[in-house]
């Protein structure tokens, strides 16, 4: 692992590919046969009911479940084979902040950062909650911060490895109107960098405005998809709010 | 969009998954199953009508031909639930899984079908209801680790997980057998009066051993028998899971 | 090797960190602990004779039940808060994670029943200031550790966690029950290797095996 992952990932076709993959749970089927593919240096928006596969299509991608069918490829690689160099490449931010709460938010940096096998681990977790504007809490318990704040911090832990392929699970949700300025910068930039960006939201309009392309998922599989310029977003919610659309 | 999610709602269940097994396929183990209830009615006439009564130990020492094989057959289970969960771990085959699944539940009974003609057997003949010497012991212990794959299994919160788990349990738990029945083996040794009783020596005689030889094969038949039909039953469980999630 | 040996290192300092800093754990362990000894004050008639051929079976009933407390929040609180999720995203082996969390517990359990010595010998007039005792009690504890980190990280996600684990972990330690007890009864008679070093061996044997097959089944219980 001399080179960096972003630039070793970034010679395969797509940041994140799926090609039939199927998740069930114990009640229901999460996932059924989804293909999807998010290309390098593009931002992919999911849109979607609660419990339509958002969640679990991002878990997946992430190395956290593994699917009962079906093809992943993240940041170019197969998992779960090469799941360790995936791993390396992909920033996840889930619905939990995944911090410890007795620990301030540089201890739980350097932490995740030691974890992670970064060479530089102490700088780069003060330049990342630099960038998330989480300095002046640095030293505080994650506990005695605000959700938002919490969340923040939670966008910096994604990043502290510089990933290839960043997904996110409705990142929005608690975040202020600063913090939404942050995370869209983040995005953009990691897009612009030549990596892909996928994000899970419920806000149809911001979402097609930060995405290169959208998908639509409903009852675990793509209804739609398409470019996020020619989407229309009056069309997209009026579907997900119809009787059928997301049972 | 609309007509998508119409044609969702209708669809049946997909081909690919799991086909539900034909009808027929099952026949062996129908005639496995009546092989091994002959077998038993067999054991049974040869028990109580042909082997003759022990002198010292009177009527109860009849236990012992369902004793000894059960027990053994008891072991047998552990082993194949533990080499199932270890090719199920290896492979994540449903197949073995099953396997593992109904050795285990199979296994339950037959260990406490054990355990209790080994207290009815041990009361008389050496006067404590359970003998705590190295067989003994690793009989209950393994007993309570089958119950707690079924537990584990029980508390998980799906069937793949559960199956995962359990096996990892059964691996484990078969990883100390051989350290279990050394302690077992020497704490005995130092506390001979805890363990041994007046029992009873004798050799056996032609028709006894004749009984306890058939007896092991009919246990061991019926324990296969009730594996196989468990095992299946399991697959039928799985496929119906599976079309009452297409449904959903 | 050397990355999976950081990344169970970082595990292990990121949890005594926290233990240091909250004293939640060990607190609800030795409190329990306490308990747990005392409590066989009105179980017998303490006089010496009972008390020598009951006591070793007294510690290691306190220890092992402790080490179910201590064991059951290992993987608990890492599921609870999320933080199991950041572990597992990581790019470091799982074996990484659960010698990380391993030492942790055995840190844990080896400090609590270093404080909890003394109380045997104020209740019960049982001096456990012995270097075999401490052997045996420590390789068994390794033992404990080996096997408990690995049931915790089932029991965190299962229901009914608080029978489970008691379920699963005393017929699967049940060597080291054995072995620790009378291991630690040939020491206290002091008997030293005759006595205790067979069943110091017995133990250090099951720890050796219990370590390697608990980290390798570790991975299939942390995926999902």
């Amino acid at each position: 692992m001399d080179e960096r992952p972003a630039k070793r990932a970034a010679r395969s076709g797509y940041g994140l590919e799926l090609r039939g993959v199927s998740k069930a749970y114990a009640a229901a089927r999460a996932l059924r046969s989804v293909d999807l593919a998010a290309p390098w240096g593009s931002a992919l928006a999911l849109f979607g009911r609660n419990g339509a596969g958002k969640s679990t299509l991002l878990r997946v991608a992430a190395a956290l479940v593994k699917p009962d069918a079906g093809e992943v490829l993240a940041a170019g690689f197969t998992l779960p084979p090469q799941a360790a160099n995936a791993r390396a490449a992909t920033g996840y931010v889930g619905h939990r902040n995944m911090l410890y709460p007795d620990l301030t938010p540089e201890e739980n940096l350097r932490f995740y950062a030691r974890l992670y096998g970064l060479p530089d681990g102490e700088r780069r977790a003060a330049e990342v909650l630099r960038d998330a504007g989480a300095e002046r809490w640095a030293s505080r318990r994650v506990r005695a911060l605000s959700n938002g704040m919490q969340k923040r911090v939670a966008v910096a832990r994604a990043l502290l490895h510089r990933p290839a392929l960043l997904l996110l699970d409705e990142p929005d949700a608690g975040l202020d109107a600063q913090g939404k300025a942050f995370l869209a910068s983040v995005a953009r930039a990691v897009a612009e960098g030549g990596g892909a960006v996928v994000f899970a939201t419920h806000d149809i309009e911001r979402g097609l405005a930060a995405a290169d392309r959208y998908a639509v998922l409903q009852d675990g599989r793509v209804a739609a998809q398409g470019s996020a310029a020619e989407a229309d977003a009056a069309a997209i919610s009026d579907a997900l709010a119809a009787p059928g659309g997301g049972a | 969009m609309t007509a998508n999610s119409t044609s969702n709602t209708i669809s049946p269940a997909r081909p690919s998954a799991r086909p539900p097994a034909r009808p027929g396929t099952g026949a062996w183990r129908q005639w496995l199953l009546l092989a091994a209830g002959a077998l038993v009615l067999i054991d049974l006439y040869l028990i109580f009508q042909y082997a003759p009564t022990e002198r010292v130990m009177g009527v109860v020492q009849r236990l012992f031909y369902f004793h000894v094989p059960v027990i053994l057959t008891s072991f047998l289970s552990f082993v194949l639930a533990a080499v199932a969960s270890l090719v199920h771990l290896a492979r994540r085959s449903r197949a073995w899984d099953s396997v593992a699944y109904a050795s285990t539940e199979v296994g339950v009974v037959f260990f406490t079908t054990a355990i209790l003609t080994g207290a009815v057997w041990a009361r008389p003949v050496w006067g404590v209801w359970w003998v705590w010497d190295a067989n003994g012991t690793l009989t209950f212990a393994l007993w309570l680790i089958f119950i707690g794959c079924l537990m584990t299994r029980a508390y998980a919160p799906d069937a793949e997980r559960g199956g995962r788990w359990a096996a990892v349990v059964a691996v484990i738990g078969a990883a100390t057998v051989p350290f279990l029945y050394m302690a077992a083996d020497w704490w005995s040794g130092l506390h001979p009066e805890r363990v041994t009783g007046p029992g009873a020596q004798g050799s056996l005689e032609r028709e006894m051993l004749i009984t306890l030889l058939f007896s092991f094969a009919a246990f061991i038949v019926l324990f296969v028998a009730l594996v196989a039909e468990r095992a299946a039953l399991r697959r039928d469980e799985d496929a119906v899971e599976e079309l009452r999630r297409a449904a959903a | 090797m050397r990355a999976g040996l950081r990344a169970a290192l970082a595990v292990y300092a990121k949890d005594v960190r926290i233990e240091a800093r909250t004293r939640e754990t060990l607190g609800a362990t030795l409190a329990f602990a306490f308990v747990a000894a005392f409590i066989f004050t009105f179980a017998f008639d303490p006089s010496p004779r009972t008390l020598a051929a009951v006591g070793p079976g007294i510690v290691w009933v306190a220890y092992i039940f402790t080490a179910m407390l201590g064991m059951n929040r290992t993987f608990l609180l890492e599921v609870e808060r999320g933080t199991l999720d950041g572990l597992r995203l990581a790019p470091a082996p799982p074996e990484a994670i659960y010698f990380g969390k391993f030492f942790g517990l055995l840190t844990l359990l080896i400090v609590t029943e270093a404080l909890l010595a003394p109380a045997f010998l104020v209740l019960y007039g049982l001096s456990l200031l012995n270097v075999w005792f401490a052997a045996v009690a420590a390789a068994a504890t390794v033992g404990v550790a080996a096997v408990g980190t690995l049931l915790s990280a089932i029991a965190a996600h299962a229901r009914a966690r608080e029978a489970l684990l008691p379920l699963l972990f005393i017929p699967l330690s049940l060597p080291l029950l054995i072995g620790a007890v009378s291991g630690t009864a040939a020491a206290l008679d002091g008997e030293g290797w005759s006595g205790a070093g067979r069943w110091l061996q017995l133990i250090l044997a099951f720890d050796a095996a219990l370590i390697v097959v608990s980290s390798w089944a570790f991975a299939f219980v942390l995926e999902e």
